[in-house]
């Protein structure tokens, strides 16, 4: 896994995106940009450059799912592994954000521990793949 | 006993009397229907309706007295008006408010460690190559002018070390200070819950005077809560603790037990 991959961190609330980042940098992921919800985050994820997207879902504007969703409907962007890190923990949403072709999940309140373990894993899997 | 108590048992012992009343009328008018005495049974048929609208009357009349008393309730100390004007309106900034706190308090916080987290690395980087030289003057590998450099290295650490340890605890103490949102948004939470359970039970009642005048609603206040019918596309939230569902995950290793379930 390179450690100076370009990450995207996208949630409405500037303090988790803080949170996020911090975390991020303590794993050794420096290259840290944010956006504020799905609107913002788009077009910045098609201009390039982005290795790896954390999400929130419920976010006013554009909502992480179908951010997810246009995501995997751009050619260019389709195979970005897209971390989801939110508080809803319906087993419907779960499923449909998996449908939708997320690579990870995790519910908050979360653990730099469970962070870890999930972008390892994620990209464990990729590695593993290619 | 208060007065209402007093009045409504004479109200019940009237009833009693107006039903024993009723029966021995019935009584009467059976018989002198058999015994065929048409004038009698015309009487007694006279009395029995009167006796029933008076009773109507009076149960009418209890109602309007009730109405009244309950709407000059409602209007004597303004609590309808006084909520809708002033005290959800008031609520609605009071939250305002409490997200305005815990957004400072968490920025402030966060901005704290951000400061004191490369002291903490600068610190923790020195000691480490201390810690090597210090080892390599152990096992006599340093040379006498390289230890002179190491012995003003460490005087130099020691001093930096006891500004960057202070400017951390700064930082700490920020921390500390910062969580003092807790006791200002707890009040006012506490007092929002206290208007709702108001505002609640002000409904109740309005509904409730509602059904005894016959006012027809869909509402049904009996034990058994109606639910609402779900919006499938509401998001869920986060999980309040005692409000938790079947549909809903625990915790992490349920969502990588549905997952891994999925294939993941």
């Amino acid at each position: 896994m390179n450690k100076d991959m370009k990450i995207l961190v996208v949630d409405d609330f500037s303090t988790m995106r803080r949170i996020i980042k911090n975390l991020l940098r303590d794993l050794g992921f420096t290259n840290t940009t944010d956006a504020d919800d799905g609107q913002t985050a788009l077009p910045m994820l098609k201009s390039g450059g982005y290795d790896f997207l954390v999400t929130d879902w419920n976010m006013p504007g554009m909502t992480g799912i179908e951010l997810l969703k246009a995501v995997r409907a751009d050619p260019n962007l389709a195979s970005l592994p897209v971390l989801m890190v939110t508080a809803e923990q319906k087993k419907e949403q779960i499923v449909e954000a998996a449908q939708a072709g997320v690579n990870g999940y995790i519910v908050k309140p979360f653990t730099a521990v469970t962070l870890k373990e999930k972008i390892d894993k994620i990209f464990e899997r990729i590695d593993n793949a290619g | 006993m208060s007065q209402d108590d007093q009045e409504n048992l004479q109200e019940d012992s009237a009833d009693d009397s107006n039903d024993d009343r009723t029966l021995e009328l019935a009584r009467e008018y059976v018989k002198f229907l058999e015994e065929g005495n048409a004038e009698s049974a015309d009487n007694a048929l006279a009395e029995l309706t009167d006796l029933r609208e008076s009773q109507l009357f009076n149960e009418l009349g209890r109602l309007t007295r009730d109405f009244h008393e309950t709407l000059n309730s409602f209007s004597s100390d303004d609590r309808f008006a006084t909520l809708a004007q002033d005290d959800i309106p008031d609520a609605r900034e009071r939250l305002n408010y409490v997200i305005t706190k815990t957004n400072e308090a968490a920025h402030r916080t966060l901005n704290a460690v951000e400061e004191a987290l490369p002291f903490c690395d600068s610190i923790s980087d020195k000691v480490t190559k201390l810690d090597e030289d210090w080892d390599r003057f152990l096992s006599k590998e340093m040379k006498p002018q390289e230890f002179r450099d190491l012995s003003l290295e460490i005087k130099a650490f020691l001093g930096a070390s006891q500004n960057d340890l202070s400017s951390v605890k700064n930082n700490l103490n920020d921390i500390l200070m910062a969580q003092d949102f807790q006791d200002i948004t707890g009040q006012i939470i506490t007092r929002v819950i206290t208007l709702v359970t108001e505002v609640e039970s002000s409904l109740v009642e309005l509904v409730k005077l509602g059904s005894k005048l016959g006012v027809k609603s869909d509402t049904d206040l009996s034990d058994e809560q109606t639910e609402k019918p779900e919006d499938p596309n509401a998001l869920a939230g986060p999980q309040v603790p005692g409000m938790e569902s079947e549909s809903i995950v625990a915790s992490q290793d349920d969502v990588d037990d549905l997952l891994s379930s999925l294939g993941f």
